[in-house]
């Protein structure tokens, strides 16, 4: 395991995740785990009482998690939206564009490739949820 | 054409020095293969029989001079003199050292090309017609959405580990120059009420399942195309099946659950995805379509030709196709010389073509999906001075879209996946075939040869297709007649057993010879075949 | 016979596995038997050489001979090329690998 990764400022929901069966079928967890095959909108009902989303990465080149972080993000999710698995220090900066705000790799990552993967890229060409300003907007002002 | 500005070109550095920094972890061991492949590949990089291969972007297979100068210095510098032009309007190196690439992509980077997503599970570069902004059936320069789509697509955070490779295309006009609907996602540019939009395709492809695309939408206006391609990508990457890498292109997931459905679920995920404000400003449209901004045509130029010399006025007749402005025209170099290599030039040839285009066609040239390049503006007037260079260059062959102008993957001489050799089938063909009066007379027949199934010499759709096969460890070919990848577009079926090279030749000769037997007046090859069938053919052949 | 062959990392050359050391020549090859893959995980570990396999070939006269013509064609360069491969000057180099 490596370290976990955090960038909330109040740092990482210590409740174990459960799968979304048992969400769903249980009124007050508050932290569950999607599989890649599991839909994301299934958690819409319940965005408010949700503290941690971990979505699973059994395999880095499976990238269905992107897309379930950018939908749970762009339907008001506020809560920790955690990347676990095989997460690699190349895909920080993508799954951080998607809505991840922390990690739980499953081998260590080095902080000091970590740090500069993050800053790598200045603007980015498209809007995301993450807050930072496409490029076409920086051109039109 | 398009100018970076700071912040293409500081996206397009820093990819250069991401790169550096991965290579680097590569050969320090932080990295395993298995990690580093991925990443190799969303830079062009591949692992190939002989040694490393970098696939050079060339956007929409558009490039000036200048960046046509840096193919050539790249192959000289760092290949070893000559690169292989794609059926992606791409090119290839194929001698490229792992320690070295850094350094190409750097020099790539100062003349703002790239080898960004050429390969990969993810959207690859834009393919597009190669007479856009020339050609006279247009309803628009398709470029300026391809190259909105080009930003849209470059690190896209939510589609870069896609179940698969995603391939899109734009076109602008009804003839089909580039095989639009077997592309992954295939745009075709249409005017509804005076306003611009995309007639949107899905599903297409090539590979071990051919399909073609149905439509799935008849009007996306501009301001809608972003949402809606990230709507259509997004359904591909949550459902898309991860579970058999032969399965996991849109086609198949298309194919399954019907294009009704999938449609129906692209309109639902546009709804959403349409409130999130992520499509660029008209502004943003315009500021692109500016670059693409019909050159300073000159007034009054004279249509006329010199035809005395037999040799130009043949090359005229062949190779040299009407453009949209008065005196002008658009000049096809073929990569095709009888008995050579399908798409490769040399470092001399590639300086030389692009002095021709700085001089002569408002320093651009084009990269077809059939591997020949477009001076796209020149000026009638100057084309017997052009011809007289290429000629002497030996880029003038006069055959295109004839049966020697062959569409042939690599193969077994250079890829890892091929199972049979594609080049010394092509250059056998050409070498058969080589009388320019005979070829003429067959007229158009795109003939396309792929090493293996995953077929990127597209051999379904070839007029007549080739797949090489492995048979116990020996070559053997199947023949395939009736594709097209043009408008008329169709998907080429087996004839039968498979031939050896010389066998596949001669089958090929007798083919032509039914043809001929049969024709119709103005009939091309694929007409006659689509008229009588397959019968006549493979009695021929097979007897 | 089974023979060892990869590229190299950095410079992604094919090589062939000599017993000691990996060389570009398909005859300095050795017989691994059964060692293959254990050598090649090895190998592999220390970056000596990427993406390493066993193949089957032929002990020959003039040297071990890699049993398919995709590795054939790797020993010596492109056959449509001869002016690339490792024997630009013998114009009889290609006639065993076809």
């Amino acid at each position: 395991m490596g370290d976990p990764l955090t960038f909330r400022t109040d740092g990482a929901h210590e409740e174990p995740a459960v799968t979304l069966d048992s969400f769903l079928d249980q009124s007050n967890a508050t932290a569950v785990r999607l599989e890649p095959g599991e839909d994301a909108r299934a958690l819409l009902p319940y965005l408010d009482r949700l503290a941690l989303v971990e979505v699973a990465f059994p395999a880095f080149r499976d990238g269905r998690g992107y897309s379930a972080a950018r939908i749970l993000r762009e339907s008001g999710y506020t809560g920790e939206l955690r990347a676990q698995g095989d997460v690699l220090v190349d895909q920080l900066a993508y799954m951080r564009r998607c809505g991840f705000d922390s990690f739980a790799p499953e081998k260590p990552l080095d902080p000091a490739v970590v740090k500069t993967s993050l800053e790598r890229y200045e603007h980015p060409y498209q809007a995301t949820i993450d807050g930072r300003a496409p490029i076409w907007k920086l051109r039109h002002g | 054409m398009y100018q970076y500005d700071t912040y293409d070109q500081s996206a397009v550095d820093a990819r250069v020095e991401e790169f550096r920094d991965q290579v680097a972890r590569r050969l320090s061991g932080a990295l395993s293969e298995d990690q580093f492949k991925p990443l190799r590949l969303m830079n062009g990089l591949y692992l190939q029989l002989h040694a490393y291969m970098l696939r050079v972007a060339v956007p929409y297979g558009t490039l000036s001079g200048q960046q046509m100068h840096m193919l050539a210095h790249i192959a000289r510098k760092y290949d070893r003199g000559y690169g292989h032009f794609t059926t992606r309007q791409n090119i290839q190196y194929n001698w490229i050292k792992l320690d070295e690439a850094p350094d190409i992509l750097a020099e790539l980077a100062t003349v703002e090309m790239h080898a960004i997503q050429t390969s990969g599970n993810c959207i690859r570069n834009i393919s597009s017609d190669q007479y856009a902004g020339a050609a006279a059936d247009e309803v628009a320069d398709p470029r300026p959405w391809a190259e909105l789509l080009r930003q849209w697509s470059s690190f896209h955070p939510e589609f870069s580990y896609l179940p698969r490779k995603f391939k899109i295309c734009v076109i602008a006009s009804a003839e089909d120059r580039a095989a639009m609907r077997l592309h992954d996602i295939g745009i075709e540019l249409v005017k509804r009420d005076g306003v611009l939009g995309g007639r949107i395709f899905a599903g297409g492809g090539m590979g071990r399942t051919p399909m073609i695309a149905p439509e799935i939408k008849d009007f996306v206006a501009a301001d809608d195309l972003l949402s809606y391609l990230e709507a259509a990508l997004r359904v591909y990457n949550r459902h898309g099946r991860r579970d058999n890498i032969y399965k996991a292109r849109i086609k198949i997931l298309i194919h399954e659950i019907g294009a009704k459905e999938y449609k129906r679920q692209v309109e639902e995920e546009f709804a959403h995805v349409k409130t999130l404000g992520i499509d660029p400003p008209l502004a943003e449209f315009d500021r692109i379509a500016a670059f693409f901004a019909p050159p300073a045509w000159e007034q009054g130029l004279s249509d006329d030709l010199d035809l005395s010399d037999p040799d130009f006025r043949l090359w005229v007749d062949q190779n040299v196709i009407a453009h949209q402005t008065p005196g002008y025209a658009i000049a096809n170099i073929s990569l095709k010389p009888i008995g050579g290599i399908p798409g490769d030039a040399s470092a001399d040839q590639i300086d030389l073509m692009a002095d021709l285009a700085t001089r002569y066609s408002f320093d651009e040239l084009r990269v077809t999906h059939a591997q020949n390049i477009v001076l796209p503006h020149v000026k009638k007037a100057d084309l017997y001075t052009i011809w007289q260079a290429l000629d002497e260059a030996g880029l003038a062959t006069a055959n295109l879209d004839l049966i020697s102008d062959i569409i042939a993957c690599p193969g077994l001489d250079y890829c890892s996946l091929a199972n049979a050799r594609s080049i010394p089938l092509a250059q056998k063909i050409g070498q058969r075939f080589a009388d320019p009066e005979r070829q003429r007379d067959l007229g158009e027949l795109k003939l396309k040869i792929s090493g293996c199934i995953n077929a990127c010499g597209h051999h379904h759709a070839g007029h007549i297709g080739i797949l090489g096969v492995d048979r116990k460890g020996t070559e053997n070919y199947q023949l395939l007649f009736g594709g097209s990848g043009a408008e008329d577009v169709s998907l080429a079926k087996i004839i039968g057993p498979g031939f050896s090279e010389d066998g596949v030749v001669d089958a090929i000769e007798k083919a032509t010879d039914v043809y001929k037997a049969l024709r119709t007046d103005g009939e091309r090859f694929v007409d006659t075949y689509r008229r009588v069938g397959m019968d006549p053919f493979k009695e021929a052949i097979y007897g | 016979m089974k023979i060892l062959t990869g590229n190299d990392l950095a410079s992604g050359d094919v090589v062939w596995w000599t017993g000691e050391s990996w060389s570009r020549h398909v005859e300095d090859s050795v017989d691994v038997n059964e060692h293959g893959e254990a050598i090649a995980r090895a190998e592999e570990g220390a970056r000596r050489v990427n993406v390493p396999y066993v193949i089957e070939a032929q002990a020959t006269p003039e040297g071990p001979r890699p049993a398919h013509i995709k590795d054939r064609i790797r020993a010596l360069g492109p056959t449509i090329r001869p002016d690339l491969t490792l024997k630009p000057a013998d114009p009889d180099a290609g006639n065993w690998v076809i």
